[in-house]
């Protein structure tokens, strides 16, 4: 694609019950959760503009809820686009796995799972990737280290 | 309706073990093992000596960067990412700075460009030598760590002597550099483009030409295109099987978009076609060298920035690319002047994942051959 | 004909006929054998030292190094403080390892490199045992290092010993083929298998110059087998320290891997001692057909000189290869004897029976 609005213009096309809008850097698209497996098959499958790369995977806290972020890039145009979606349910957080769709997401998402305790519907191999089982959530806000207290400041 | 009925799954689907059949013969390589170049633990289940499946286990210097950065400012953060890709250590450095730079639009002067493009491809040339070197020893061909480490030393001393450090110099900081360089850095690093010019062929008599060399890595490992792009590998494993992943083409910053260089790319996919990518790749940055370290303008070593960095609101992302790929750096922040959150995307991590389909089928001595030819550094992949 | 001077066979009748004047004759015998046995100790200490400094020294130089320089001149008492070094240390015992199996292997694979330094020639005069099968017993014997190694990689019950044991089983199994079927190339030109013999038959000229072409393939061919058949670099699979740490000696520690790293050493002489002898002429002197003045200067330089220097010069080639080249895979390890060396072995024997057949050498 040219630039971002003719970018922007398809992918409000290409997904209609997703918002579009032209972010700082990138466009960034929301999408709703139940949404999600879907626009990933829909991004990475369209001809015109195959998002084939995942560049980036994580997660942020905002304590209510979770954002979901993907930074995709298409090999061919070397467009990018960031996809976010909104965890609200903070107990038992529960996102479908990209991993059949980006072979690499499989080990973002433990990565993800091991950090926030993201669950991911249908993942082949959901287990915890650096820290041990009864480890908690360090990545989550309200985590609390009662062994090696790191307090932070802010 | 579809959510409802996910989250009823039970706890014990989630955490499925891997399931050891009777018969296999099961090595764990690592966490302490010559070839996996640090404490990477690789689960490796044998039939004779062929390897039948591979599952890597790491963690085992996972120091919670992310974690740390929350409670860091935006200068302190610098300092940790350097731990993260140690050899890459520049680099590393410098995205996170461009991401503040661009957050706050700042224009660094042109000197400050000229010498992070300088620092880049020297810490890529460095870097590059040590993997020459470990991936000889690997091999067997123990000579060739010592050529290696020869002329990384130059290197190290031009960093020591502007820096006062070799390795993580954390030289880079949001608007400049700390200080100004030492007055003979440019003439030290022509010198150093000089003197390895003449070194490279000693290093293709040693190894590059080598029949047995040839015979352990050509059709070793094959990683097609698709499988790179899958797995998100970059840098030049990645551009070992043809992907056009170089960041510094893809997207460029600092002042790689005026410099001339070529991308290089080998089709073929295998141990030896990322050995051959790195190797061009020196000779590429001494070519990248070349044409910045005579022309360094003169001016201030930094832009004029703030004591105390706050961020505007929003999210950052920044790509670099590191000596192993690319570099993400992904900032979220909520104006004050810690981030919010902050992600670095690392370039081992998917390096190092796609080592069970590429070793699948191999033997044990062709395991070391690909992961050698990965060049994996662990605690960027543990952060 | 060659000088007597530097004989030692004077010098051993001198000793042997002083003992038999003084004691009953199995006595005297009983001494002799003591005797042999506690010279060879010395030499085989001493051997593995010096060996073990040559390598440091070697690796260095071909690595841009000094090597060893801090202990005694030039580093000389190094490889004595390394040693002083691995008999104090502890001797971990493994808790699942067979233990009686596991102490034992050292002995055997040091025993098996021992019994073949008692067929070597020396010196003119200085041979243990002057066998009329030589040859034949210096392949059984030395090949029984491997059993040792078999059973060390068994009884460490460690997967990566395991690993190794089987290498190295694989490795020597196949390697013996062609290093017997190299020295049978010399003992097809001379028609004996006596060591004496053998030397003596290259007093006009070493059989690498007087055996043509056939020769000179025995000869590469007897290199790379025999480098092969000590597990050294390039052919280091059995304890391939990249990919199974160490191999078959991973568990062992102290003076029982001094043993395995000391029976690698003196293996590497004894291949190139036998090298020396059969292709290089021994101890005897280079001589060249019916140059006499020629011939005479040489035999002025002392037979032991000829053995070691040429015993060394084999050596340091072996040296160098372990310091260049990358580490073979272990089916391409198996392909190169199989596929390559081991035919090329058999034609070679079939075309030097046709050379000597029709007296095509000199």
């Amino acid at each position: 694609m040219k630039n971002n609005v003719e970018l922007n213009a398809f992918l409000t096309d290409l997904l209609p019950f997703a918002s579009v809008e032209q972010g700082k850097q990138y466009p960034e698209i929301v999408v709703p959760l139940e949404k999600w497996h879907e626009t990933a098959q829909k991004l990475y499958e369209n001809q015109q503009v195959p998002f084939d790369y995942m560049i980036d995977f994580t997660a942020v806290d905002y304590l209510t809820k979770f954002m979901v972020v993907y930074h995709l890039e298409s090999t061919q145009t070397h467009d990018l686009v960031v996809v976010k979606t909104y965890l609200e349910d903070r107990q038992k957080p529960l996102i479908e796995t990209v991993s059949d769709v980006w072979a690499t997401a499989e080990f973002n998402e433990r990565e993800v799972f091991d950090l926030f305790g993201i669950r991911f519907h249908n993942h082949p191999d959901l287990r915890r990737l650096f820290l041990e089982d009864d480890y908690g959530f360090p990545l989550r806000k309200d985590f609390k280290d009662e062994i090696n207290v790191i307090e932070l400041s802010n | 309706m579809l959510l409802n009925s996910l989250t009823d799954m039970s706890e014990e689907t989630i955490n499925n073990v891997i399931i050891k059949e009777d018969d296999d013969y099961v090595v764990n390589m690592g966490p302490q093992h010559p070839s996996t170049h640090g404490v990477l633990r690789l689960e490796v289940f044998l039939n004779g000596e062929t390897v039948k499946k591979l599952v890597p286990h790491i963690g085992y210097i996972h120091r919670g960067i992310e974690k740390m950065c929350e409670a860091d400012t935006y200068k302190q953060v610098i300092h940790l990412t350097d731990r993260m890709d140690y050899l890459s250590a520049h680099m590393n450095n410098e995205a996170v700075c461009l991401a503040v730079e661009n957050a706050l639009g700042i224009e660094v002067p042109e000197r400050v460009k000229y010498i992070r493009v300088i620092l880049d491809e020297l810490t890529r040339i460095a870097s590059h030598h040590l993997w020459w070197s470990a991936f000889g020893m690997d091999l067997g061909a123990l000579t060739a760590f010592f050529y290696g480490m020869r002329d990384r030393e130059k290197i190290l001393a031009i960093f020591e002597e502007s820096f006062g450090s070799r390795l993580l110099h954390s030289f880079n900081t949001p608007g400049g550099l700390m200080h100004d360089v030492h007055p003979n850095f440019q003439k030290h690093t022509m010198e150093f483009v000089k003197y390895f010019r003449k070194k490279l062929p000693e290093y293709k008599q040693l190894l590059t030409d080598n029949v047995i060399f040839h015979n352990r890595t050509k059709g070793i490992g094959k990683m097609s295109r698709e499988t790179a792009i899958a797995y998100g590998v970059t840098g030049p494993s990645g551009r070992g099987s043809g992907f056009e992943c170089d960041v510094r083409k893809v997207a460029p910053y600092g002042l790689y978009d005026q410099i001339k260089f070529k991308e290089i790319l080998h089709d073929e996919g295998d141990s030896f076609a990322r050995y051959l990518v790195r190797m061009e790749e020196m000779e590429e940055s001494l070519n990248i060298l070349e044409q910045v370290a005579d022309n360094v303008p003169e001016g201030d070593f930094t832009a004029k920035m703030k004591p105390i960095i706050k961020l505007p609101e929003g999210e950052y992302y920044q790509r670099v690319e590191t000596a192993r790929g690319e570099l993400g750096v992904y900032i979220v922040s909520d104006g004050k002047k810690f981030p919010y959150r902050m992600r670095f995307r690392s370039p081992n991590f998917g390096n190092l994942f796609v080592l069970n389909t590429l070793a699948k089928g191999g033997l044990i001595a062709d395991l070391v051959a690909i992961s050698g030819s990965l060049d994996l550094v662990i605690p960027d992949i543990d952060r | 004909m060659i000088l007597d001077i530097y004989s030692f066979s004077t010098l051993t009748a001198n000793i042997d006929n002083s003992l038999h004047n003084v004691m009953a004759p199995w006595l005297a015998v009983a001494t002799e054998l003591v005797l042999i046995g506690l010279l060879f100790l010395i030499f085989y200490a001493l051997l593995g030292l010096f060996l073990v400094y040559l390598e440091r020294k070697v690796c260095a130089v071909m690595q841009n190094r000094i090597g060893p320089n801090r202990v005694g001149k030039w580093g000389i008492l190094q490889t004595i403080a390394d040693l002083i070094k691995l008999v104090t240390k502890e001797l971990i015992p493994i808790k699942n390892a067979d233990n009686f199996l596991f102490n034992l292997a050292p002995f055997i694979v040091i025993i098996a490199s021992f019994m073949a330094m008692a067929a070597l020639p020396f010196a003119k005069g200085l041979q243990a045992i002057d066998f009329n099968i030589g040859i034949f017993y210096v392949i059984a014997v030395s090949s029984l290092g491997v059993i040792g190694i078999l059973i060390a990689g068994w009884s460490s019950s460690s997967k990566y010993s395991l690993i190794g044991a089987m290498r190295s089983g694989a490795q020597v199994v196949s390697y013996e083929l062609s290093v017997g079927l190299s020295l049978l190339a010399i003992v097809v030109y001379t028609g004996s298998l006596q060591l004496s013999t053998i030397v003596q038959s290259q007093a006009d000229g070493w059989w690498i110059f007087k055996g043509q072409i056939p020769a000179i393939i025995a000869f590469i061919i007897y290199l790379i087998a025999s480098t092969a058949e000590i597990n050294r670099g390039p052919f280091d699979l059995a304890e391939a320290e990249s990919e199974l740490t160490a191999g078959f000696h991973t568990e062992y520690s102290g003076i029982k891997f001094a043993f395995f790293f000391l029976a690698e050493y003196i293996n590497m002489f004894i291949v190139a001692g036998i090298a020396a002898t059969l292709f290089l002429g021994g101890w005897m002197p280079l001589h060249i057909g019916h140059w006499e003045a020629f011939n005479r200067i040489m035999d002025y330089i002392p037979s032991i000189v000829w053995f070691f220097g040429k015993t060394f010069f084999i050596i340091y080639i072996i040296m160098w290869f372990k310091w260049t080249f990358p580490r073979l895979r272990i089916d391409q390890l198996l392909n190169l004897e199989w596929k390559y060396l081991l035919p090329l072995s058999l034609i070679n024997i079939v075309l030097i029976s046709f050379v000597v057949l029709m007296g095509w050498y000199f």
